[in-house]
């Protein structure tokens, strides 16, 4: 017994469809067996709210009486990438403001274009006989703007290393602030509903796929940058997988700030809070296998960042279900752990995206093409230039 | 009965006399110490919640006015912008007495403000700004 995409998308046209959140769906298949779970339920969705540094938007201003080919782009002070065509631009998330520093970038800077507030655009120009003109400072919209649109290079991590930090100063790190002598434990996934860890085989997660990305339709654009495929059998029947992530693509005008939040970690920088709902189609019992994945048997690292390396050493292999406790026990100490990502509003997202497909709202798009089986994570050949 | 939140300063000289030990023994306060700095030679600060009767709490603190250890009301306090926090949990992390804490069943943010400290690391921590610190007089 399968059931195809087209058969899915047939049931939420009438009306019939069956849909659990990732979470919901671990009590039916408790209580109901594979067996009957994938014969029910149709659809599963996932979803997570967590920093995703590698996010930005390209942008399209219109052009200027006389036209300037922009070659230097601000918003709002955060230089955006203008080495494209005239009045075309990149503003991406982790870039800083020239004037107020790590508090804001380009993060916030989309998060207030999506807000609706005026953000001021200044371009400069070394002029050509085609585009005259050789500066510009104005005040723009989301509204204002031909395009907007969200192109995130690489977000939704399959799975994430918890961090920690064994030395004796606390420290600042993306991961958010660490305390000595392993005073904490931060982490940043959202486990069993999370979207690459329910379909880890990306059996039906490809490219094409439509998603629900920051309160609006989007579409995975292709693998995300780094993507590797790890999976690492480390006991009895239990996967461990990571190294899987998506670039995503999506209208910044349709989109929310409930499910785009600019952040900045002190010491760090900015980034970005992206909500992003991936609806899994059940297409036969061994996809419900995967589905049905729990807290206990998904696994991560506990890595120090206290050690300045691109390898940084594991101190222990750690499941979610021991990193939700609150608590986890380091070299016979117990230390209080936290996340990062949102499950709160992780789950709100699952739920909503789940309710547009029931509605008829929301339809499933069959990957157009299937994400590489083999990845290498290669390091910079930094062999320097004598 | 009262309850009140001061901060009490000790000159260098006073830092080894045990004063907690008198307020509770002579005028029955309840005494938690929420944040202490003392140490030998130095100024040291102890930011404490005194319970007891009112009558106690006004007499505790002239002992220790004549005692030559000053005191002013805790006038600070963290405030949480319920509608800016995502719930992500960043300021847990640091939290050092688990004033900031999330619920296992709904995951959302939950603030004690009984339990703070007042030692503004959350306002580092938290990476949408939703925390601030209010003065009060």
């Amino acid at each position: 017994m399968g059931k195809t995409f087209q058969e899915i998308n047939e049931k939420i046209r009438t009306g019939e469809v069956v849909v659990a959140t990732a979470e919901e769906i671990i009590d039916i298949v408790k209580e109901e067996g594979i067996k009957e779970a994938a014969r029910k339920v149709d659809v599963v969705t996932t979803a997570t709210f967590g920093p995703m540094c590698s996010s930005g938007a390209f942008v399209n201003f219109g052009h200027s009486d006389p036209p300037i080919r922009m070659n230097k782009v601000w918003l709002n002070d955060v230089p955006a990438y203008g080495g494209i065509a005239a009045v075309d631009a990149y503003i991406g998330a982790t870039e800083l403001s020239e004037s107020r520093g790590l508090e804001y970038g380009g993060a916030h800077v989309i998060e207030d274009l999506v807000a609706g507030k005026k953000v001021r655009l200044r371009a400069k120009s070394y002029g050509t006989d085609c585009y005259p003109r050789l500066d510009v400072d104005t005040f723009i919209t989301l509204e204002d703007l031909n395009q907007a649109y969200l192109f995130n290079p690489r977000n939704v991590y399959q799975n994430y290393s918890a961090a920690t930090n064994t030395s004796d100063q606390i420290i600042d790190t993306y991961m958010g602030t660490l305390l000595p002598r392993c005073g904490n434990v931060t982490y940043s996934t959202s486990g069993e509903l999370s979207p690459l860890l329910n379909d880890p085989e990306f059996r039906t997660i490809g490219i094409g796929t439509r998603i629900f990305l920051a309160g609006t339709q989007g579409y995975i654009a292709w693998e995300g940058t780094q993507f590797v495929r790890n999976k690492v059998e480390i006991e009895d029947g239990v996967t461990m997988y990571s190294g899987g992530t998506l670039a995503v693509i999506g209208d910044l005008k349709d989109m929310n700030t409930r499910y785009l939040r600019a952040a900045s970690f002190a010491r760090y920088g900015t980034t970005m809070f992206v909500g992003i709902g991936i609806p899994i189609p059940v297409l036969d019992e061994e996809m419900m296998e995967y589905l049905a994945v729990t807290n206990r048997d998904i696994y991560t690292g506990v890595v120090d960042y206290s050690v300045p390396k691109r390898s940084k050493p594991t101190l222990r292999r750690v499941n979610y279900e021991e990193l939700r406790s609150g608590s986890i026990e380091l070299e016979g100490k117990k230390i209080p752990t936290a996340p990062l990502s949102s499950l709160n509003r992780a789950r709100e997202i699952a739920n909503v995206l789940k309710e547009s497909i029931e509605r008829g709202e929301f339809f499933l798009q069959e990957p157009v093409q299937m994400m590489p089986t083999k990845r290498e994570f290669k390091p910079l050949k930094d062999v320097g230039v004598e | 009965m009262k309850k009140l939140k001061v901060i009490l300063y000790f000159p260098p000289d006073k830092t080894d006399r045990p004063f907690s030990y008198y307020l509770v023994k002579d005028y029955d306060l309840v005494f938690n110490i929420l944040q202490a700095e003392v140490q030998p030679g130095k100024r040291g600060r102890l930011t404490v919640e005194l319970e007891g009767t009112e009558e106690n709490i006004e007499r505790a603190l002239e002992f220790a006015r004549q005692n030559g250890v000053e005191y002013r009301p805790f006038n600070k306090n963290i405030v949480r912008n319920q509608g800016e926090c995502m719930d992500c949990g960043a300021c847990i992390a640091i939290c050092p007495s688990g004033a900031l804490y999330m619920d296992p069943i709904d995951w959302k943010l939950y603030f004690d403000e009984s339990k703070c400290l007042v030692c503004e690391l959350c306002l580092r921590a938290c990476p949408v700004k939703a925390i601030d610190v209010n003065m009060f007089v």
